[in-house]
């Protein structure tokens, strides 16, 4: 059997590459998901991500996956030809920190997606983070507060210890039309964010 | 619905651990929580494609995709390799991504402020998809070390940064490739931050005589094993 190439980390020197916005190039992907031609609900991610002494971790690289407004993912791994996919969404999105830590996404709010049980998980995007000093990197999951009856039986979620779980809740707020939910990680201390081994 | 796969875990024989018990002892970037489990779902088996057509042509030729009024400076190497799963199979389209600093050990990065010259024909950035045996292919400049910014006199072992899309959300990897007998890999902590030492070993590239261009690049052979599949299958 082959062994898996050990992880290494991400370094401070990335964003030429992974977010050439920073150099004039056009982003490969980048943080905007959508266009108006996108169904559901846009929305903003407005994230921020701090250390156990409330710094800002900066860089970090934060990735995003997520279904369609269906609940349906642009992969083969999806097999459910009933529920159409939008072709104005891939799903994947990938941001910078700035120095203070912020990072934003423009998506649209994902549909509930089956877990292997064929009971629906509640809608999520799933996180994934690598920084200077790290050397792996981690999943998280982002969950949303207006969906508190899915929530609650979400299997995922029910697997974290219940004083935990808020840290993998966006907040919602609306103003002036624009749907914003605002994500902290927290990579340590009283309020760290759960972390999946994936 | 029943899932055809699911994804064998991370083998923390060979990563490094996300919190090291001593080294990481006050470092307030490190969780102390241990994980949670998380079974996969159609979430972790999915993951963002890229295609062939997502790449612009000379992407993967880091030599002359930043020229601007001559070539890069620098000894020419050509990295190339195959990428595969943990039970040997290819991975055909798998997106890899690049960086690395020019030969003086200087990125193209407004952020490094190490006093070697910038090359104004090299970005050290580059990019390909894997074609249908797995394999890539890089032409670029073999680069220099560099010096941290803290420590008594620690350089880098010279080194490419790597990132890689395999067929899944829980595939991702980011690691780095070294080279061959490079003195500085005893003294480096990311490179020794692998628990184990074949592990460690296999960052390292092959010197390959015939994995270049006679009389342009030498070659250097760097092989890399994204997470294979589980044989059960998941059943509803
Ligand atoms: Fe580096």
């Amino acid at each position: 059997m082959t062994k898996q190439t050990a992880s290494q980390t991400i370094g401070p020197f990335f964003h030429h590459i992974l977010i050439p916005r920073e150099y004039g190039q056009p982003d490969f992907p980048g943080a905007t998901m959508v266009t108006p031609q996108t169904a559901g609900e846009h929305i903003r991610i407005q994230g921020r991500i701090c250390d156990g002494d409330g710094q800002p971790v900066d860089p970090a690289l934060i990735e995003i996956w997520q279904a369609d407004a269906n609940g349906r993912y642009a992969h083969s791994a999806d097999t459910r030809a009933e529920i159409e996919q939008d072709k104005n969404f891939t799903g994947f999105g990938r941001a910078v920190t700035d120095a203070e830590g912020r990072f934003v996404f423009d998506t649209v709010k994902p549909g509930a997606v089956p877990d292997p049980g064929n009971a629906l998980q509640a809608p999520h995007i799933n996180v994934t983070i690598f920084a200077r000093g790290m050397d792996v990197h981690l999943f998280t999951r982002l969950y949303f507060t207006d969906e508190n009856e899915a929530n609650a039986i979400d299997p995922v979620l029910n697997s974290v210890a219940q004083t935990r779980r808020p840290t993998l809740l966006a907040t919602r707020s609306e103003d002036g039309g624009r749907i914003t939910y605002a994500f902290e990680i927290t990579m340590h201390g009283e309020n760290e964010t759960v972390f999946f081994d994936a | 619905m029943t899932l055809e796969h699911n994804y064998k875990p991370r083998d923390w024989k060979v990563h490094p651990p996300v919190t090291d018990a001593e080294r990481d002892a006050g470092n307030p970037r490190k969780p102390r929580q241990p994980m949670v489990p998380l079974s996969h779902t159609l979430s972790e088996i999915t993951g963002p494609v890229y295609g062939h057509g997502a790449l612009a042509s000379g992407d993967d030729d880091l030599t002359r995709n930043a020229v601007r009024n001559g070539e890069p400076l620098g000894e020419r190497i050509i990295v190339s390799g195959r990428v595969l799963d943990e039970d040997g199979r290819p991975l055909p389209d798998a997106l890899i991504e690049i960086w690395q600093a020019n030969a003086a050990g200087r990125y193209a990065h407004d952020g490094d402020g190490h006093d070697a010259p910038i090359d104004p024909n090299f970005m050290g950035t580059g990019r390909c998809v894997t074609d249908k045996d797995g394999r890539y292919r890089f032409t670029t400049i073999r680069p220099g070390s560099y010096p941290l910014p803290f420590g008594d006199n620690l350089w880098r072992p010279a080194h490419i940064h790597y990132s890689l899309f395999g067929p899944s959300f829980v595939s991702r990897l980011i690691t780095q490739s070294y080279f061959p007998g490079d003195p500085l890999l005893e003294f480096d902590a990311m490179y020794n931050s692998i628990p184990d030492q074949g592990a460690r070993d296999r960052l390292i590239a092959t010197f390959d005589r015939h994995a270049g261009t006679p009389g342009f690049a030498l070659g250097y052979v760097f092989d890399i094993v994204l997470r294979g599949r589980n044989a059960t299958p998941l059943e509803s």
